[in-house]
């Protein structure tokens, strides 16, 4: 230790992180974000944006606990906004009731979940409901392992799924919007909560299938190939995009994913201004992170609706399959 | 004659049967440790193929961003090495205490006993426990919150056993020779431990600490249990300030990530671009750890050299 070279070069590096370290401002707000993976994209893209614009005054910071985590952080008053890929549950409405925690509730893009094939795939290319149903309910387990076996017309080739774990938004929706009954599925497929390995398995061969969010989808589209839905007899197939999730019509694999706002906490004047600047960039900066923004009067009516504070949920703790944004505004919040 | 030749030709047979066999094992022996090698080495070479086109001082001095090629590690260096030194500064004096006690002090009966097979048991638990007994004890029994100060006492938890451990197998590789000639010119335990047994432990027992930490430092499970962040753009408030007292603790109390973390959040993505950026996270987190243990190796040769028996 007496070399002073030595000595020299450690004042150096201790001094050089002191300086890095006291370049942050101090004593300033915080945001306190927590919850779904499916809407962190969105949030943290937003929370970039809004502290570049606040110029590190207020301070955003954004974990991923999963929805129902997110939940508990949110009712036991932790977290100021609460990010959720399905509407506020009936347990969860009860443990904020208890907690005396009132919330706003604001749709803030489309998720259109994505049903994909390998892309030498060429007999499933569209697909009914029906068919996705025989493929996927409890009862397929161990009896449906050909796709023939769902239609003649395809080959005699094994069936090789592949799909989100139990605990995923995303599982619990498909299943309620392809089976009938969330959650209800058939446990034999390959299940990760990485959708990359998803991603994976399908490229990589001709006989799989897989479902996940579409901004996997996206960034992989010279791997896979999205099948195209037809939503009932007699309807046209229709495949995930901008424009068909927008208008309606990728029906009923798209759905809205959310933000919940404690409501004592929107009075805040940080987080009043962290959501209203949410709404005001959402179209460009859900664009950019390959979601699919709502109508720009859908963010107007979060706005008024924050303006207003217009607490509950719109859903009564039950998740609804196939509802347009228009439907959606109409519903009153109740909590 | 013929006889002769005959078994000293059966005991050349045999003695080359034996050298075969010796090769084979040789070879097979090669060959495991190859897996291994390899294996890390195919790897590794993957991680810097990925990443290293990614690493410049911008990485590391910017915030996580939605744009991957601007996103940087800065909050998750700056976090891990707060809570590393936090884990030090609990899990280093209380494993090598307790190390001590038990080797030096404790009396051998059946309590001893107990708590040496269950320090050994706590070696072996997996992290996401901790994680669990962190979240309830230290974020809401005593209230640290989701904070470095939270993540460091449960890294230093994890770790404790690996400490005292090393401690306990530093001090009783000391001859009893040395313990002997102390009492004898009639030194305390203290001081025999203090002037004697202490300082020709430390290379072991900074070893066994440094090992522990490069540990630490990877640890993924636990610190996510106990609600490290994934986005967060700022930096705890700094350790000195320019007004008396000049230090401030505020740091501990901070909201953090770490580098697995991010390492982590980035491979999940959907873009390849990230998985880029969390090979080359990777690849720092590698590097932490190596110098880590260079450093251990470095010391315990430094300090080796002083001992003279």
């Amino acid at each position: 230790m007496k070399d002073p070279l030595e000595i020299k070069a450690l004042r150096l590096a201790i001094g050089s992180l002191l300086a890095l370290v006291s370049t942050a401002a101090f004593g300033a707000q915080i945001v306190k974000i927590d919850g779904s993976s499916t809407v962190y994209p969105i949030t943290e893209a937003v929370a970039e944006e809004f502290q570049k614009a606040k110029r590190g005054a207020v301070r955003v910071t954004v974990g991923i606990s999963g929805t129902g985590g997110g939940f508990k952080k949110f009712c036991r008053g932790e977290t100021d906004i609460s990010n959720a890929s399905r509407p506020i549950k009936k347990s969860e409405m009860e443990a904020c009731r208890k907690a005396g925690i009132e919330y706003i509730e604001m749709p803030v893009a489309f998720d259109a979940l994505t049903v994909v094939i390998n892309p030498k795939n060429t007999w499933a290319r569209s697909m009914t409901v029906a068919e996705l149903k025989k493929m996927w309910e409890p009862a397929a387990q161990r009896k449906i392992e050909k796709w023939n076996q769902i239609n003649p017309s395809w080959p005699d080739a094994p069936l090789k799924l592949f799909g989100p774990g139990a605990d995923s938004g995303t599982f619990e929706y498909f299943t309620e919007a392809v089976v009938g009954k969330a959650k209800s599925s058939r446990g034999d497929f390959t299940a990760s909560e990485d959708d990359n390995v998803l991603v994976q398995g399908v490229s990589r061969d001709v006989n799989a299938l897989g479902y996940f969010g579409y901004a996997y989808f996206a960034e992989n589209q010279k791997r896979l190939n999205a099948v195209a839905v037809v939503p009932a007899k007699g309807k046209p197939a229709v495949g995930p995009s901008a424009e068909t999730v927008e208008n309606g019509t990728y029906q009923p694999l798209s759905r809205p994913i959310f933000i919940y706002i404690n409501a004592k906490s929107a009075k805040k004047s940080e987080v009043r201004e962290f959501v209203e600047f949410f709404n005001k960039q959402a179209d460009m900066l859900v664009r950019e992170v390959k979601y699919v923004p709502l109508p720009p009067k859908a963010y107007a009516h979060n706005l008024d609706q924050l303006k207003a504070m217009t607490v509950g949920t719109r859903f009564g703790g039950e998740s609804k399959v196939g509802l347009t944004i228009d439907e959606l505004m109409a519903l009153e919040a109740k909590l | 004659m013929s006889e002769q030749t005959e078994r000293v030709r059966k005991i050349r047979q045999l003695i080359a049967a034996h050298k075969r066999w010796d090769l084979f094992f040789s070879m097979l022996g090669l060959m495991a440790l190859m897996v291994g090698v390899l294996t890390f080495t195919a790897l590794f070479a993957q991680m810097v193929v990925d990443g290293l086109p990614r690493l410049s001082p911008d990485f590391f001095t910017s915030f996580p961003s939605r744009k991957p090629e601007q996103a940087g590690i800065l909050s998750a260096w700056v976090g891990s090495i707060l809570v590393m030194i936090v884990t030090a500064a609990t899990a280093v004096p209380l494993g090598v205490g307790a190390g001590i006690y038990l080797e030096e002090y404790a009396p051998k009966n059946w309590v001893t006993d107990l708590i040496e097979i269950n320090v050994t048991n706590l070696a072996g638990i997996p992290s996401i426990v901790y994680g669990l007994l962190a979240l309830g004890l230290f974020v809401y029994q005593f209230g640290l919150g989701q904070s470095i100060a939270t993540a460091g006492l449960t890294l230093g938890l994890l770790i404790l056993p690996v400490v005292i451990l090393a401690t306990r197998e530093a001090i009783r590789s000391i001859p009893a020779a040395i313990r002997e000639g102390a009492y004898a010119l009639g030194a305390t335990k203290w001081q025999t431990t203090s002037h004697h047994i202490l300082p020709y432990s430390l290379p072991g027992i900074m070893t066994g600490a440094i090992i522990g930490m490069a540990r630490a430092i990877g640890e993924t499970a636990p610190v996510i249990t106990i609600g490290a962040l994934t986005f967060i753009a700022f930096l705890p408030p700094p350790p000195v300030k320019a007004e008396a007292p000049f230090v401030s603790l505020e740091w501990l109390m901070s909201p953090f990530t770490v580098m697995p973390i991010q390492m982590f959040n980035w491979t999940s993505r959907p873009e390849a671009a990230f998985h880029h950026n969390a090979a080359a996270a990777g690849l720092v987190l590698v590097v932490m750890t190596l110098s880590m243990n260079a450093i251990a190796i470095y010391i315990r040769y430094r300090l080796r050299k002083r001992i003279k028996w």
